[in-house]
């Protein structure tokens, strides 16, 4: 019996999601970003969101829709500006959203921690800039480092290439980028593949997010 | 004449030792690609997951999931490798990358360097990768005009821009000239259709 149940649709599996709900989202830009699954919590109606992903949309889908639909409160990303972040924009400019900006290899370590049990940690990133003012450091090796906190989701929604009906999951090319970490840091885990392919039908030895991180999976609609 | 941003890519590339893991940052540093001899064996790292990358994809090579940092889709060479965000992150906090180059605002005589956020009201904050590979990689190149718009140098005693990293340059490549910098302060290695003198004249560093 395995932790990961295989639903139908996109809907079922992100059912339950709370307003005020932490969401972890994947991709990277466009790649990896779970398309579906944003569609269904837009239609799911959960509000007060706070989203962590490492941009903040891009054109007028996936993340971009979600903000778009006013159920976000809050962003924790690296990237907000881009040259398709219209929307992001206006609603930053317009005050109707917070945003916290997160170098990437912090953002990537605070949700591996948050994933591994690691209460916090220290890094030099940052150290010496805004991004860290009000931070705890400390010098290590003669170096100064930041204490940095783990960022845990309620939900994590990500993408991956396959999956088998055990939750084993394996990505394609640069698509795979947040999936990983997301899938081991949120209560539960949500994703969306291209095919689910029976118990077996996965190379064990390639297997990257193992079954234990993931909860419900819902093939992509075609 | 200075040099054009083709040249000075040129520039850069022939610093980079052969065999070196590299990243490139978005804008003018991606150029630098482009001028690494095919037999350098230079691996470049992408921040969003992959060693060796090859070049821009075109036509039937275009692939959603196969893009660079700056989203533009690519290619893989040969013997490329994919990896989730903290392990590629790893590779820069952990100091296995050889060189990274990056744009900049301003760089300091110390090695201090501005490239995030101009500070300006209204401008949003965007850092992505840069504080990480700006402490991380055991040699940051910065390559950059040396003069804005205004003709203001932008290696400057102290930087105004809100700072990326603290004392994390070894070496400015601009359209004049190559300069070192870090705790010694700057020292000019070559100057491109301007003298030594008239150099340090216009910096006033």
């Amino acid at each position: 019996m395995s932790r990961a149940r295989i639903l139908d649709s996109a809907d079922e599996a992100v059912s339950g999601i709370e307003d005020g709900s932490t969401v972890l989202v994947g991709g990277f830009g466009l790649a990896g970003m779970p398309f579906d699954l944003i569609d269904a919590l837009i239609r799911q109606g959960a509000k007060e969101l706070t989203v962590v992903s490492n941009n903040a949309g891009n054109g007028e889908v996936g993340l971009a829709a979600l903000l778009q639909a006013g159920r976000v409160r809050k962003v924790i990303c690296s990237f907000p500006r881009q040259t398709d972040s219209h929307v992001f924009d206006g609603l930053y400019r317009a005050g109707k959203i917070e945003l916290e900006v997160v170098p990437q290899g912090n953002l990537a370590e605070r949700i591996r921690a948050a994933g591994a049990g690691i209460g916090a940690f220290y890094c030099p990133t940052g150290a010496g800039t805004s991004l860290a003012e009000g931070k705890e450091t400390r010098t290590i090796d003669g170096r100064v480092h930041v204490l940095e906190y783990p960022i845990k989701g309620d939900v994590a929604l990500i993408s991956a290439h396959r999956a088998d009906t055990m939750g084993n999951l394996v990505y394609r090319k640069t698509a795979r980028n947040f999936g990983p970490i997301m899938a081991t840091a949120a209560a539960t885990t949500i994703a969306q593949v291209r095919e689910v392919v029976p118990v077996g039908g996965l190379d064990p030895e390639a297997v990257v997010t193992p079954g234990i991180y993931v909860h419900r999976i819902v093939q992509e609609a075609c | 004449m200075p040099l054009s941003t083709d040249e000075l890519a040129a520039i850069v590339a022939r610093d980079i030792p052969p065999g070196s893991y590299v990243n490139l940052g978005i804008g003018q540093p991606t150029k630098v690609a482009d001028h690494l001899p095919r037999d350098s064996g230079v691996v470049l790292h992408t921040e969003n997951g992959m060693l060796n990358m090859g070049p821009a994809a075109t036509g039937d090579q275009i692939d959603p999931d196969l893009i660079n940092a700056g989203k533009v889709p690519v290619t893989e060479l040969p013997g490329a490798s994919y990896f989730h965000h903290a392990d590629s992150f790893a590779m820069m906090r952990g100091g296995h990358l050889d060189v990274c180059v990056l744009g900049a605002f301003q760089v300091s005589v110390t090695g201090d360097l501005a490239n995030w956020h101009t500070g300006k009201p209204g401008d949003i904050p965007a850092v992505g990768g840069a504080m990480d590979l700006a402490i991380g990689a055991k040699q940051v190149f910065v390559m950059m005009t040396l003069f804005d718009k205004q003709g203001r140098s932008k290696l400057v005693p102290t930087c105004t821009y809100p700072l990326t990293g603290i004392g994390c340059v070894s070496r400015v490549y601009t359209d004049v000239a190559v300069i070192d910098v870090g705790p010694g302060g700057a020292t000019v290695r070559e100057t491109f259709g301007i003298t030594a003198d008239e150099l340090r004249d216009r910096l006033a560093v």
